[in-house]
């Protein structure tokens, strides 16, 4: 043989005649926008020197619905079924903000038994959410039985959202005052049987991931947050959390009744995607332990769970049958709406995913001049670009999944 | 650390913002227990900064940046920061004016978390940013023409998409398919209370001076 194709003397087939000089191919590859681990429509370019990553350029929008726009033509009532759709995986959290604006700005008055099944419903929606990023988390990094796992108790979850609201996800149940309607004793005990044969399934999905050492060897020290880089790129929830940062908006700011419950805020050490898995498990447990006081709270406490003030909350239906000026309160609402006095409001709450907050402008009719939906995985995926830096290809997913994004809420 | 923060200590924390601002924020205002705050657009640059690093203050966070339309104003757009403490558990609102041609100093230098917000302004406002390292579209579809929450761009958008089979691609065409219906179920008899609801024609009658709306 000659040539090229000749073996180099003394038979090194290393030398460089041999293999030449080894080029660095760059790569751009698109990842998404239709791609299991991108947890939604995602489309990201990214700048890779190998393996490594050099730049992330998330492509945000596909999934965008102009919510923003088209709560500003509708009525106030009409508006709260845009907040189920934003974050899909957790809806009433999101209703919850939506109202408590409202409130603030009507000074409206929640009575005690619907604001405790709110703080219920807020709680179970965190079960609902952190099973959901963790499990899919996890199938990022390759395991699959948790997922499976986690979605039978989700599934249960949302019959407990179909039971108070008759809708497994889209629920449109929190309303201005309180919620629509009051949730039958056996279904409070129902929920209170859940939050006592809950904690196995934690356990049992504690011992699939927490020991699991390709679990670990994919999450710890990926993605790692210090308490600065947080406060720099406005990150809140666990995300704060899992860099050791105490903010829980429940704790801090409290809203509704949270302040009469009692629970912990686990807080991260790393700041990495497996301090922030174990956080959210952690959540997971004080959440059960909110929702169990809340169970207890309710059985004891019968009462209104909305306003009895006809003039922002519709009148029961009875009442309608005996009460002209029911009927005629009803009619109005059902119209007209409610109106709420120009001003505008900030109302933030404790997500499952971080800090959800709704900026309300009202010009005094009755819809919304202009409505801002703060999504706090928007931030998030922002900081993607920095996070993923120098990180490999196969950490994208990780850092994406521990990043817990949902593209209803970024895109609006 | 108490929360909401009562109104004596806002109206306080309002006072030192201004006094400290060196003029870069120009008067506040205590609503629904908030403090909202405002200034020349040209200097919030320093008076986010200020806020940032006073050690009084510490707002480390921008939670977020939006905009906001009101035609009938001479500057017509708002652009309104959220600023977090979480040191001092507070939580205020700064607020600037700019018009369609005027363009607001961005904060990406101060807060880095603000490149997609402001991203996000531009997008739907077409409020420009003088500095921002990548001023481009975010949220609307790649070419897409118009700023859709200004109040003068019609809730239907211009154009709508369907994939077309003969060209075996999706295409682009005006709107057609939907026909916007604008129901006005305000009252025409309790709108012109003074300071609530717009006026309906035939109310400046009643009342000679009610408030415009978003003023």
């Amino acid at each position: 043989m000659t040539g090229a194709n000749a073996p180099a003397k003394d038979n090194d087939f290393f030398a460089p005649e041999v293999v030449g000089e080894t080029k660095v191919r760059k790569f751009n590859i698109n990842f998404g926008p239709q791609h299991p681990a991108a947890h939604g429509v995602l489309r990201m370019v990214l700048e890779l020197d190998g393996e490594v990553v050099e730049r992330v350029d998330p492509h945000i929008g596909l999934l965008h619905r102009g919510t923003e726009k088209l709560m500003e033509a509708r009525p106030y009532a009409q508006t709260i079924p845009y907040f189920d759709r934003l974050d899909y995986v957790c809806p009433m959290n999101q209703e919850h903000a939506y109202v408590l604006a409202l409130e603030r700005l009507m000074g409206v008055e929640v009575p005690i038994r619907g604001s405790l099944i709110r703080v219920l419903y807020c709680e179970l929606g965190r079960v609902l959410n952190h099973l959901l990023n963790i499990t899919t988390q996890a199938m990022d990094v390759g395991a699959f039985t948790p997922a499976l796992w986690g979605f039978e108790e989700r599934e249960k979850l949302m019959g407990f959202y179909e039971q108070a609201s008759g809708a497994r996800m889209h629920a449109n149940y929190f309303r201005v005052g309180g919620v629509r309607q009051d949730l039958p004793p056996e279904l409070v005990q129902d929920i209170a049987d859940w939050c006592q044969q809950v904690p196995r399934v934690f356990d049992d999905i504690e011992k699939l991931l927490t020991g699991n050492r390709i679990f670990k060897q994919r999450n710890v020290d990926i993605g790692k947050v210090s308490k600065e880089e947080a406060q720099a790129w406005a990150f809140s929830g666990v995300m704060v959390r899992g860099s050791g940062i105490p903010w829980d908006l429940r704790r801090s700011q409290p809203y509704e009744c949270y302040s009469d419950f009692e629970f912990d805020v686990p807080l991260g050490v790393n700041g990495d995607c497996y301090d922030r898995y174990l956080c959210r498990l952690e959540e997971m447990r004080q959440s059960v332990k909110i929702m169990i006081q809340c169970c207890d709270r309710l059985m004891k406490t019968p009462g209104p769970s909305l306003s009895l003030d006809n003039k922002v909350a519709p009148p029961r239906r009875g009442e309608m049958k005996r009460s002209m000026e029911s009927l005629i309160h009803h009619f109005k609402l059902f119209t007209e709406g409610y109106r709420t006095p120009p001003g505008e409001v900030y109302a933030a709450v404790e997500a499952p995913k971080g800090e959800f907050g709704v900026y309300l402008v009202s010009d005094g009719t009755n819809r919304p001049y202009r409505c801002k939906i703060r999504a706090p995985s928007y931030p998030f995926l922002q900081a993607m670009d920095w996070m993923s830096r120098g990180h490999m290809l196969a950490d994208v997913s990780a850092i994406l999944g521990s990043l817990d994004i949902v593209f209803g809420e970024i895109d609006r | 650390m108490s929360w909401p923060q009562p109104l004596p200590i806002l109206e306080a924390l309002g006072q030192a913002i201004v006094a400290n601002s060196a003029g870069a924020l120009t008067s506040y205002e205590v609503m629904y227990g908030e403090v909202n705050l405002t200034g020349p657009a040209t200097r919030i640059v320093e008076a986010l900064t200020n806020l940032r690093d006073n050690p009084d203050f510490r707002f480390s966070i921008l939670v977020d940046v939006c905009g906001a339309d009101y035609p009938e104003r001479e500057r017509r757009f708002d652009v309104v920061y959220h600023l977090l403490s979480m040191v001092k558990n507070l939580r205020v609102r700064v607020k600037v004016q700019t018009d369609e041609d005027t363009a607001v100093p961005s904060v990406t230098s101060v807060f880095p978390s603000a490149d997609w917000y402001e991203r996000e302004t531009f997008d739907m406002y077409g409020v420009f940013f003088e500095g921002h390292p990548d001023l481009r579209r975010i949220l609307t579809d790649y070419g897409f023409h118009g700023h859709p929450l200004r109040k003068d761009f019609p809730m239907t958008g211009y154009v709508e998409v369907r994939y077309d089979d003969e060209l075996k691609r999706v295409v682009y065409e005006p709107v057609k398919s939907v026909e916007w219906r604008n129901w006005d179920f305000l009252s025409p008899w309790e709108g012109a209370e003074p300071g609530y609801a717009p006026l309906i024609p035939g109310d400046e009658r009643a009342i000679p001076a009610a408030k415009e709306p978003g003023k």
